[in-house]
Order: structure tokens, then sequence, then C-alpha cells
């Protein structure tokens, strides 16, 4: 497949790699902030390539993983009406809520369907306008525009049967919460390739002068994973801290204008607790009030609900990357991804279900 | 999640009151909205998550990722060559 | 542990492996239920082995480029007979109908059922019918069951796989579950694919007159070959090393798989 297989090429990998260990004279630990990039970096066994004290934490940047427990108790209690058809992306079915998951709600009668994309559930309602069609409005800015369209559309169209239940989240400000964190490790970040191809790079230059830690953003294939982390090292060994771009041929400074604008429009900033870190200052957004119909939250009067979480899972640590899934206590064991207790278990992209997948010999 | 896969525009249309398209990701097609990249063209290449195109992919700008690596090896196979003569020469 | 059935139990994965180990084994428990092949294997006389296995499809929807539920029961059937080494001989078919469901539908499903075993030489010889309320199944559920004999001196099975064998696959993977789930529509795209549903006893029958070394065969279906031959691991005890790219996968397949986020 075009600008997929050119950059799985075996023998550019290896001749990166080969110029990181030219490069490198000193360990670094350097996060990838995306699970997309944690899942291709373990697939392609990227970190067992690099050399000796060149560390790669995986960073907080899976949505489903990130989705704080209480809104999948909500997700569960709009789920279970009789008047509701749920719709969701097909990794939330499993994310445990604090008793159950959507799977289990859909076994005991509730209509919760996988959707490929936000405007297949608007089209859901337009086909059933007698039932509620909420669509499980989640993900980073890269989905942003995505679940906003499909909220700007219902409105356009007159589909007053369509609601969303947001938990969106933002990169900066949890780049920034890591960084601040006297824990913090990270001396270098590989920004989301698809998180900026939305957004680009224009809000990571005053996190790199603050923190003086380089940002490079980053592509999900072997060879622009290791051109990122090649450009990542040659900054820490000449003491540079910038902003850099990596993943040229699909991310721009200014990023996709028509998109952040819609994003603004439908959406404003507001603080949002993140699974396993807590809550983290307008690092997430919400509907904006002229669309508050739309908001599922407020339309089926879950606002009350919050729920604490399961002591047993570090999600939390090994999203700061602060312990290696196979640390905690209960991998492998009473925490697998059939019966995950913390969300990095669940999703693909979770640095704990990718270790399991990938790594599992080494725990 | 954030899966985003690259894909060939091969057809441009309104529907349900979008600007909607057809790309084609090497042998399955898919209907795709391309309301965030109005200015797309057929036969241009976009990256699409849950069923949006986000950009349109630089061709040039992949191809020099691509030469950067290349000449980084055929450099340092130069230097490698170099290095190594001298590690002879002194061992 | 789950205290009710999802959806995830019936995919061929773990939750289906541990539903089997916890529920259905205990439940049944016996040596040839245990060995967990595709098919059991049995003495009937001094001379004479069987092997007898069944299967049910629930496949939607029903017709899908390549194939449909009728082709797939009796070439399911077929093949798991002959993964332990036997030829073939007589299927039974139990047939599960909605209320509503066209006369032409069930024929046109008869009829491939029919083009099926005599392409693959075998005859139906016993079957059930019941009907169901509307809305309580989707459409027709077909559970077929084998009987055939094994080859004099042929000793396959899932626990048979020795260290320094080679593993082969008879054709490109993934082909069947897209071509179905490109059917099925829900995830709106079409794919050029087409179902490889085919009866493999011929194929079987001349590799055995070509090699005694062969010492396991399987018919991946559900899981694929990654779930297949993690089983085979295990039920040999014996580690399995793959090289990714001599993995062959038709491009329209691939691509799909990396739209879902699939591992082919």
């Amino acid at each position: 497949m075009k600008y997929l297989d050119e950059y799985r090429d075996a023998e550019l990998v290896h001749k990166g790699l080969d110029e990181i260990r030219r490069t490198v004279t000193r360990p670094w630990s350097l996060m990838e902030i995306c699970g997309g990039q944690t899942h291709s970096i373990m697939r392609h066994g990227l970190d067992e390539l690099l050399p000796e004290g060149l560390e790669l934490i995986h960073g907080p940047g899976c949505p489903v993983c990130v989705t704080p427990l209480e809104l999948i108790d909500k997700a569960i209690a709009i789920a279970s009406r009789p008047e509701v058809i749920f719709t969701s992306f097909g990794d939330m079915l499993r994310v445990p809520g604090s008793a159950e998951d959507l799977f289990r709600t859909r076994a005991e009668g509730g209509d919760v369907r996988v959707v490929y994309s936000p405007l297949d559930a608007v089209k859901i309602a337009q086909q059933n306008p007698d039932r509620q069609v909420v669509f499980f409005g989640i993900g980073f800015e890269t989905t942003a525009p995505a679940n906003a369209m499909s909220v700007w559309q219902a409105q356009q169209l007159g589909v007053k049967n369509y609601s969303m239940l947001v938990s969106h989240v933002r990169v900066p400000p949890a780049m920034g919460a890591i960084l601040s964190s006297p824990y913090n490790q990270v001396q270098a970040f590989l920004a989301a390739g698809h998180v900026c191809a939305v957004m680009g790079y224009w809000e990571y230059p005053p996190i790199a002068a603050e923190f003086k830690v380089p940002i490079v953003v980053t592509g999900f294939e072997p060879v622009d994973l290791v051109e990122g982390i090649l450009k990542a090292v040659k900054q820490l060994e000449a003491k540079r801290f910038e902003v850099e771009n990596a993943y040229g041929r699909a991310v721009t400074w200014a990023g996709n204008q028509p998109a952040q604008e819609l994003i603004k429009k439908v959406f404003v900033e507001c603080d949002r607790k993140w699974r396993g870190i807590g809550t983290i200052p307008l690092s997430g957004w919400r509907l904006r009030d002229e669309f508050a119909e739309f908001d599922a939250e407020k339309r089926f009067a879950v606002e009350n609900i919050n729920t604490q979480e399961s002591p047993l899972c570090i999600s939390g640590l090994v999203l700061q990357g602060r312990q290696k899934p196979h640390e905690c206590p209960a991998f492998g064991k009473d925490c697998t991804p059939e019966h995950p207790l913390g969300a990095t278990m669940v999703s693909s992209e979770g640095a704990c279900a990718a270790y399991y997948r990938y790594k599992r010999q080494a725990a | 999640m954030c899966l985003g896969v690259p894909g060939k525009i091969i057809d441009i249309y309104e529907a349900n009151g979008l600007h909607m398209g057809k790309v084609d990701f090497g042998g399955v097609t898919k209907e795709i909205c391309l309301a965030y990249v109005p200015e797309a063209q057929i036969g241009q290449y976009t990256i699409v998550h849950v069923g949006f195109a986000l950009n349109i992919l630089d061709e040039a700008e992949a191809l020099e990722t691509l030469q950067l690596l290349r000449e980084i090896g055929a450099f340092a196979e130069e230097l490698g060559a170099d290095a190594a003569q001298v590690q002879t020469l002194s061992s | 542990q789950r205290d009710r059935i999802v959806l995830g139990h019936g995919s061929g994965g773990k939750l289906m492996h541990d539903l089997i180990a916890r529920t259905f084994l205990p439940a049944f428990d016996n040596p040839l239920l245990r060995a967990g092949d595709d098919a059991a294997v049995f003495r009937l006389s001094a001379c004479s082995r069987l092997a007898f296995s069944t299967d049910s499809h629930v496949v939607y929807p029903l017709f899908f480029p390549g194939g449909d539920i009728g082709r797939l029961a009796v070439c399911g059937t077929v093949n798991d007979v002959a993964m332990l080494g036997a030829q073939p001989l007589y299927l039974t078919a139990g047939f599960i109908l909605e209320e509503g469901l066209e006369l032409a539908v069930l024929q046109r499903v008869l009829a491939s059922m029919r083009e099926a075993a005599s392409e693959a030489g075998v005859q139906i010889v016993a079957g059930d019918t019941k009907v169901v309320q509307r809305g309580k199944a989707d459409g027709l559920y077909i559970t077929t069951s084998g009987l055939g004999a094994v080859l004099t001196g042929v000793e396959v099975g899932g626990a048979q796989a020795k260290p320094g064998d080679v593993v082969i696959l008879s054709g490109p993977i993934g082909d069947h579950g897209i071509a179905v789930l490109g059917a099925r529509g829900e995830l709106g795209f079409d794919a050029a694919v087409q179902s490889d549903v085919a009866p493999l006893n011929h194929l079987i029958m001349a590799l055995f007159d070509a090699s005694e070394q062969i010492h396991v065969l399987r018919d991946p279906t559900r899981g694929g070959v990654a779930t297949t031959l993690n089983e085979i691991a295990k039920q040999s005890g014996v580690g399995i090393t793959l090289s990714e790219q001599s993995i062959p996968v038709r491009p329209a397949v691939r691509a799909a798989c990396e739209m879902l986020g699939f591992d082919p």
C-alpha cells in the first residue's frame, strides 16, 4: 500500500538505527505520546533494536486508556435504557467500568452497536426516528473533527434523536502535566503524528521552551519512528530543545484549518479527568452550550455519576512512564486482555496490552 | 484508535449535506468525508481516520524522509570504512 | 470469569477456549474430546478407525462473495474430518429455520450444499429441521456432522507436531473473514475479495500419497492462522517460529486489515 510499504523498509530502518547508535553517547528516556506509535514499536520490536540506555516510555496517548471510569459507568447507564441505541468505536466495548462493560450491557439486552465513523451513528439516528441514538464521543485531537462534524450535521439536518457522550482529551496539557510532575523522567517527546495532522504543531514551542525538552512530530511506521527518534537524540546530544517535524508528508505547521474551526465552533476546552492520572486542567473538550441539546450527559441526566478507580491497577504509573507493565503484580494474572483491570490492558494500543501481546515472555 | 490509513481519492461528490468522496486503500474502497480537505483533487492521497480525510499527503515530503535515511546510510558507510581502517591500523 | 455469554465467546480466541475448557470439557469429559482436534478419531474394529466431527454455522449474511452458508457447512465438516487423515464418507445436516424465511433462499442454500457434497464426493444421509419464531434467528442456521475412514497407518493430530517440522499454508490468509465482513456491509467498505471456502479432502489425500511425514493438518476458521498455530503449539508442546514476510496476504485483505486495525 502506497505511503505504508515504503516506510516499512527494513534496510532503511537499520540504517537509521545505526545512525542512532553513532549519535547516542549516554542514556536517554524518550516518550512516544500516541498509543498507535506504542503498538507499532512493539509489533516491529523497535524497542529491542535501540542502543542500550535509550529507553522509550509509553505515553498516555490511547484515548480508550485514559477515558475515566465514571464515563464508562455513564455509558453503561445510558446504553441500558430501552429507548437508546448506543453506538461506539469497537475498542470501548471491553473497557471495564466499576462493575461491568458495554459487552455485558449488550448481553443483557442493551442495543449496543459498533460503528466505524460518527457519521454512521447519525445515519442510524435518521433511520430510527423513534429511538434515541447516542454516540460515545471519545478520542484525542485526531478524532475531534469527526465527532464535532457529527453534531454539526445533526443540527443542520435537524436530527433531534442524536446525542453524544463526550470524553475528549488534548495532548499539550497532558505533556505539561507529565513534565511538571516531580517524578518526571521524560527528556524528549515523540509527538503524535495524526494529532498534529489536525492541530499542526504551533502549540508545542512554548512547552519545549518552558521545560527545555525536544519535541519531534513523528509518524507511525518503523521508518518514521526511527526518523523521529534520530532527530530527538541529535537534539539531546547537542543540548537543543526545539520542535521538529519528522512526519512532513502528513503534518504542516498550521495543521488543518477547517477542522480546527469546526472544533472551536462545537467544543470548548474544559478540565478533564484522565484514568489513572487524575484531573488535568483544560485537558479536554466538552460541547459548547449552543449544542447542549446534543449532550447525552444532560439529556439522560447522568452527570451525578462519579466513581472511584480500582486500587489494584497501576495504569496511572504505567501511563506516566514510572513503571513498566510487567512490573505490576496483576499483570498477566488477574489482569489480561480477556479480563482487563485497567484500560491500558484493554485497548490493543494500551502499553499493558502491547506488552502482553508482544513481550509476555520477558515478564 | 487514532488509526490513520493512507488512501487514494477516486471520486468526489455531495451526500447527506456533506462534501464526500470514495477513497481506495489498495483494493478496498470506502465512502469518506472530505469536508476538511475542500481543496482535494481526484488522484491525491489522504490520511483517513474514522471516516474523515485529515489532510492531503505531500509527495515531495514523503520522498525526502526516505532520501534522508538513504543518504545517511551512504555517508556512514564511507565513514564506517575509514573508521574500520583506523581500527585495524591502531590495533 | 464472565457470568453471561458475550459475542466474544464465539470469536475463536481466548474467551472461547476458556469457555470450552471451563464449561464444556468438564460436562462431557472423555479422552477423545480432550484431544481437542478438528475431529475425534476412534477404532471401530481391528482394522478400521473412524473420524467423526460436527460444526454449526451462523454466518451472516447467508450469501457472500465466493460462497454461502450451505457451502460453508459442507466444506467445514468435510475438512474437519479430512484434517485427521480420513476420507470423508457421510454427513448429516440439522437446520434451524426462522419463520418467514423465503423458500427460494432455502432451495438456493440446499443446491449449494448438494454441489459442495458432490465436489467432495460425500453424501448427506440424515438430517433434521426445526422452525423458530420470527426474530429468533438470522434466517437460517445449519449444524453438520461428518464421518470418515482414517487411512491405515496415518497418525495425524494437533499433538503430533515435532521439532524440525515445517508449517505449510495452502493459500493466502484472511480471504474468508474479509469477504464475509465486506458483504455484511456494517463497516461500509467493499473489497474485491472472495471467500476461498472449498472441500480440501482430495488435496489432503494427495498429500498422503506424496509423503508419510505429515504430522498435523488444520483448517483455520474463526480464530485464524495465529490462533490455530497457538493451539497446535500448546497441544504438541512445541514452539513455532514464523517469518511474517513469507505469509501470503492478498493486497485487498491487507488493506482491509490496515483500515480496521486487524492483524491478518
